[in-house]
């Protein structure tokens, strides 16, 4: 019994303990934001530090809108300066990176390119003692295909591939990738115009692997590509935006993140992923080699992953976060979004993209420009003969003027 | 004293020329004869080949957008430079007022004109036709292409049709001349530097751009422009190809000027 009641006591000590430590286990930014006190902030402060921040566009929750401004509240917090850029492609970031035209100190790639730039030794190895909050990203985003050790990244945003169709226009909605090669729906499709989303599909509804080992498998999925291009309205990007939500078009296929927003125009709208599997793509979080001030810009991707900064993030961009903690405290209708959050029986069908060799990445590219300037054969004749017309036309030219100034001699 | 004719002054120019159009071209000619080793190799330029109808359909597509441009800039430039000199000015900003607002935007704006739902289609169906999928065809590429480039071509018109003396026109009609043949005897022939400017300016860039077939092409009427944009952004990063499509697209354009100057000093003798 004496027992009983000392455990009771050190119970209720306990509690007590706990309560005001919890409480005070928080350090308050501002209204919105509260970031983890067990973590020293404040130690670059006044000493001048700017950090290059490279992500992509509208790709943080910035402030318009009512709300959050991160960045400020980062800058507010930590006393470190934050230099905020855009991108628009992988591709273009690392042209950019690669080029060695500017230094950035946190870059946002996406898991196949931050593949490639490991490889190419463009990556700084991260210290995970400054980044503890790297303990709250959920355990299936960890050791991911493209940083097997993660030893580089940390998840920012992830979100699927899927199909959006509008339930006006079409009698039978699609279940499966291999519904955009149903005669059906022609005409009325929206296909990715970007080599990498596009090759995944033809290769989810032909049972390859979204990541070709060689150019023989490379050429055969593109044929499949190929036999989809008459029943294909347009090959798109944001554009689909205007046209799914303006009915231009039945079918299309997008990210899961931007379809929420699509649907939030358009209630007709509705998405599917689809049977086969999708791609799951993961925006990450890493430090160029060249940075010099590693330890500043892992304190700044601490700071991203802290809970009221995840949140407001998630709910900014409406794509999905990697981090339980956060969906927890997330606006319900988001929260308990099917397309953000995929229940485990899809979400088990997701792969991811790795870098595709030197090799396979050209011949993709290759046969991607082909297939996309491929339908009416027999144009080569009428280039050569266009070409040959104007040769002459200038040779023709040439002569007369000569003619002229032997003429004009006498 | 430096005096204004120094040609020291045109230095400054001079050095820029060589250092972002001479350089640059340089380095184009190194990368499509180079593979991505450095070493010298033709296949960048015998890959192309496989491109043929691409470069076919850029030249048809840009023939006919300049062709359109003519025939709407040239009544167009005669009226303005007939007009009282305040009220051309007031016409030509009119002309130029669309290119105020971005290119990007401006053919932005035609993609929802021609969709299915679109005003242009309402209108039709009110006269009970269509609804036609105009979109994603090359005519809504050519009419992208005419509406971006017109003003290139009615400036330069109208600028060398303000140097027609009015007189000139009235004298072909009092000594009996028919409307068509004053203007075939008298107005196109001095206008040909106009024509031959605007032909250059209007063809050259709509043989090149990216920006108008990937909005009101769907992606599938492929030009010139995208296949090397998709180079130099696509996912392989292939600048030695690109480099090589540059190269021909240049050939290309300089056969349509050398042309087109050809044609504009041979008729301005006989104007002047």
């Amino acid at each position: 019994m004496k027992r009983f009641a000392v455990l009771l006591l050190t119970l209720a000590l306990a509690v007590c303990c706990t309560l005001p430590a919890f409480a005070a286990g928080t350090i308050e930014v501002n209204e919105d934001i509260s970031v983890s006190a067990d973590y020293d902030w404040t130690r670059f402060k006044g000493q001048n530090i700017t950090l290059n921040v490279y992500n992509w566009g509208e790709y943080i929750s910035n402030g318009s809108d009512d709300s959050v401004d991160v960045v400020a509240a980062f800058e507010q917090l930590t006393g470190i300066k934050v230099n905020y850029t855009t991108f628009d492609s992988n591709e273009s970031m690392y042209a950019k990176l690669k080029s060695g035209a500017a230094d950035y100190d946190v870059v946002i790639p996406s898991d196949y390119m931050v593949a490639k730039m490991i490889a190419e030794g463009m990556l700084k190895p991260l210290n995970y003692d400054n980044i503890p909050n790297f303990q709250k990203i959920d355990a299936e985003y960890r050791n991911p295909d493209y940083d097997p050790q993660n030893a580089y990244t940390v998840p920012y945003m992830l979100c699927t591939t899927g199909i959006i169709y509008n339930t006006t226009m079409v009698d039978k909605a699609p279940t499966s990738w291999a519904d955009l090669w149903d005669e059906q729906y022609a005409g009325n499709i929206l296909m990715f115009n970007n080599s990498r989303d596009a090759y995944a599909i033809a290769a989810f509804k032909s049972g390859h692997d979204i990541n070709p080992q060689s150019t023989e498998e490379v050429d055969e999925v593109v044929k499949e590509l190929k036999a989809q291009k008459p029943l294909v309205q347009a090959y798109v990007m944001d554009e689909i935006f205007d046209k799914m939500i303006g009915g231009e078009a039945a079918v299309g296929v997008y990210y899961s993140g931007d379809a929420i927003t699509m649907i939030d125009d358009n209630p007709d709208l509705a998405w599917v992923f689809p049977e086969e599997g999708s791609v799951l793509s993961v925006d990450c979080m890493a430090i160029p080699a060249t940075s010099e001030h590693q330890e500043a810009a892992e304190m700044f991707i601490n700071f991203m992953c802290e809970t009221d900064i995840g949140k407001a993030n998630a709910e900014y961009i409406g794509y999905t976060t990697p981090m339980e903690s956060v969906r927890e405290v997330l606006d319900e209708d988001l929260r308990d979004s099917e397309i953000a959050y995929p229940p485990e029986e899809l979400a088990a069908k997701e792969r991811v993209f790795t870098a595709l060799s030197d090799d396979v990445n050209s011949e993709l590219d290759v046969k991607w420009s082909e297939m996309k300037s491929y339908d009416e054969g027999g144009s080569s004749l009428l280039f050569l003969s266009l070409l040959a017309a104007m040769v002459a036309l200038a040779c023709f030219n040439i002569w007369r003027k000569l003619r002229k100034k032997s003429r004009n001699q006498y | 004293m430096m005096k204004i004719y120094d040609k020291k002054l045109a230095y400054p120019y001079f050095v820029w020329m060589v250092l972002f159009t001479v350089v640059p071209l340089i380095i184009v000619v190194y990368y499509a004869f180079t593979d991505g080793n450095g070493a010298f190799t033709l296949d960048n330029l015998t890959s192309i080949s496989g491109y043929g109808s691409v470069f076919a359909r850029s030249l048809l597509l840009a023939l006919i957008a300049t062709v359109i441009c003519l025939v709407i800039a040239f009544p167009v430039g005669y009226f303005l430079s007939r007009l009282r000199v305040n009220k051309q000015h007031i016409m030509l900003m009119l002309v130029m007022l669309p290119m105020w607002m971005n290119f990007l935007l401006r053919t932005y704006a035609w993609m929802g004109l021609l969709s299915i739902n679109g005003p242009v289609n309402a209108v039709l169906g009110f006269f009970g036709l269509g609804p036609y999928s105009m979109l994603n065809t090359s005519g809504a590429v050519v009419l992208g292409m005419v509406y971006n480039y017109v003003p290139y071509m009615i400036l330069p018109l109208y600028t060398s049709m303000t140097k027609i003396d009015q007189s000139l026109v009235e004298a072909a009609q009092d000594l009996g001349a028919s409307t068509t043949k004053t203007l075939v005897r008298v107005l196109i022939p001095m206008s040909v530097p106009g024509i031959s400017t605007g032909i250059t300016m209007v063809f050259v860039p709509a043989v090149s751009t990216f920006v108008i077939s990937r909005m009101l092409g769907g992606g599938s009427n492929l030009l010139i422009g995208d296949l090397i944009e998709m180079q130099f952004l696509g996912n392989s990063y292939n600048l030695n190809v690109g480099s090589a499509m540059s190269l021909v697209l240049m050939i290309i354009v300089l056969l349509c000027m050398s042309f087109t100057s050809s044609f504009d000093e041979d008729e301005m003798e006989g104007v002047s």
